[in-house]
């Protein structure tokens, strides 16, 4: 890493081509310790790429990329397991890396989901492999964690709790993130740094500056602008994921 | 003790067992079955190159095999079809051209049904040397790649990003795949050597709840398959592969019977 600014990864005018096609093209950003990057953009706008491109997955793309760590979580974007295999939530954290027993409670702890930790991956529902799979990749104590779509298959309430949680990871863990998302509905209030792709760099800046942006209202409609405030608003209970309802 | 045809026919089942077990358990899991099959179908083209050119049986079975997984891989890249009918193409046609040749080896005197099926009396102690040798190495070999093949079994993008080489795991898993079936084929047969892989291994599946345990249950249900085919072959004449992968289905069809109490006790 870095010392002086506590970069863990910048992108400088990065892109990548296939079959002659550009996915993405002119990218520049920063990845910094203890703050999340969200990158916005329809389907097909190289969200995914762009990612790829950050942790170094591809050869021969253009412009330049300097990471400064390689203790790096993942969670891609389509993950499918196929259920020929049986295995246990516990041996799916252990998969890569021999961790202790303590390790691996904890980080499934800290998703909500510990009480699944010997149950089988293919009896869980599309949230909770979410949240298993964060706390996968969270269990690696990762300086940089790249979160592709990590809400998929999560309802509406949870995909709050979600962010959240990965909110408090990031200060937590005081590491950098790079999140994706196609929806912009949450992801607004758990970010430090918005880039807007549509194969190229829109638009950046805060989520404010970003929401208020010509380019973005173009991309997303003119609602879009408004979903900062939905979420402003208290509930005095929460429910955990085990179906427990918690009071605050 | 190893002049009796049948003990050298056990000590070579054993050992293929052993190996099959494992494997198998990928073989499943990569849903890999058809490739197996494609693999063991122009060993039959192995056999007859090494009895026109007196070479060794399995190294010219590894070969072929070897060379007939790169040739797929290359018209996978090269073709616009899809695998299945390549995989297809490759089986049938490597086995007619097998064939063909035999036809054409006048001077050579040739047991097909064994070549296809297995014979038990035709392990002599230089294929038990092969089995356990090749057998040993083989295990060996996939201890070493076993964390990148499982992990990218599980996931493949997920095992790149935490550094491991999925791509060189299944590359060398294919020559594994190869290579057994180069040292099988004697007992079991070309036709049969995919079921020797993939049924232990599914009835394992059956009565398993981790990867681990379905490695070990593979493992007992191919030697239970070995023991019981052989000792039927010897009983009732009957050709050794046929009996081993027959004694297999029966032990599969018998762990379908756990899996019913299962659901019925979690009912």
């Amino acid at each position: 890493m870095s010392i002086e600014n506590n970069i863990l990864v910048k992108l400088n005018n990065a892109g990548y081509k296939q079959n002659n096609k550009w996915l993405v093209e002119g990218v520049s950003f920063t990845v910094e310790k203890g703050k999340i990057v969200t990158l916005i953009g329809p389907n097909g706008s190289g969200k995914s790429t762009t990612a790829k491109i950050a942790l170094g997955f591809y050869k021969g793309i253009e412009g330049q990329v300097e990471k400064f760590t390689n203790k790096i979580g993942y969670v891609p974007q389509k993950i499918s397991i196929d259920w020929t295999l049986p295995l246990r939530v516990n041996d799916f954290m252990l998969l890569t890396d021999k961790l202790s027993d303590d390790v691996v409670d904890e980080a499934l702890k800290s998703t909500g989901v510990y009480h699944l930790k010997n149950k089988n991956l293919g009896n869980l529902s599309g949230g909770e492999f979410q949240r298993v799979l964060l706390a996968r990749a969270i269990s690696k104590k990762p300086e940089l964690l790249v979160l592709d779509e990590p809400v998929q298959g999560v309802d509406f309430t949870g995909e709050i709790e979600m962010y959240e949680l990965i909110k408090k990871i990031s200060a937590n863990l005081n590491c950098g993130i790079l999140l994706i998302s196609h929806d912009l509905h949450t992801v607004m209030s758990a970010t430090d740094y918005v880039v807007c792709l549509n194969g190229h760099v829109c638009c950046c800046g805060s989520p404010t500056e970003v929401a208020f942006n010509k380019e973005y209202k173009a991309l997303f409609g003119e609602q879009a602008s408004k979903t900062l405030t939905i979420y402003e608003h208290k509930h005095d209970h929460v429910h955990t994921t085990d179906g427990e309802i918690k009071k605050n | 003790m190893l002049d009796d045809f049948f003990i050298r026919a056990l000590i070579a089942g054993i050992g293929i067992a052993l190996v099959t077990g494992p494997l198998g358990c990928f073989v499943v899991w990569r849903r890999l079955s058809y490739f197996g099959d494609t693999l063991a179908h122009s060993a039959l083209l192995g056999v007859t190159i090494a009895y026109s050119m007196e070479f060794n049986i399995a190294v010219s079975i590894f070969l072929i095999s070897s060379l007939i997984a790169l040739i797929l891989i290359h018209l996978q890249r090269k073709t616009n079809l899809p695998s299945d009918a390549l995989l297809g193409l490759l089986a049938h046609s490597s086995l007619a051209v097998g064939l063909v040749v035999i036809g054409f080896l006048t001077f050579i005197r040739f047991d097909i049904m064994g070549l296809l099926f297995g014979d038990i009396l035709a392990v002599d102690k230089n294929d038990l040397i092969i089995i356990w040798f090749g057998g040993g190495l083989i295990l060996l070999v996939l201890k070493f790649i076993w964390k990148p093949l499982f992990a990218s079994t599980v996931n493949y993008e997920l095992a790149e990003a935490e550094g491991l080489n999925p791509d060189r795991a299944k590359a060398i898993f294919t020559i594994l795949l190869a290579a057994i079936i180069a040292i099988s084929i004697k007992l079991v047969g070309v036709l049969l050597i995919t079921g020797m892989l993939i049924i232990p291994t599914a009835m394992a599946r059956n009565i398993s709840d981790t990867p681990q345990k379905m490695v070990v249950f593979s493992i007992i249900g191919g030697l239970l398959s070995v023991f019981i085919g052989l000792f039927s072959s010897l009983e009732f004449n009957t050709p050794s592969g046929p009996s081993i992968i027959t004694t297999a289905l029966l032990l599969f069809i018998i762990s379908l019977l756990k899996i019913k109490q299962t659901i019925q006790l979690k009912n």
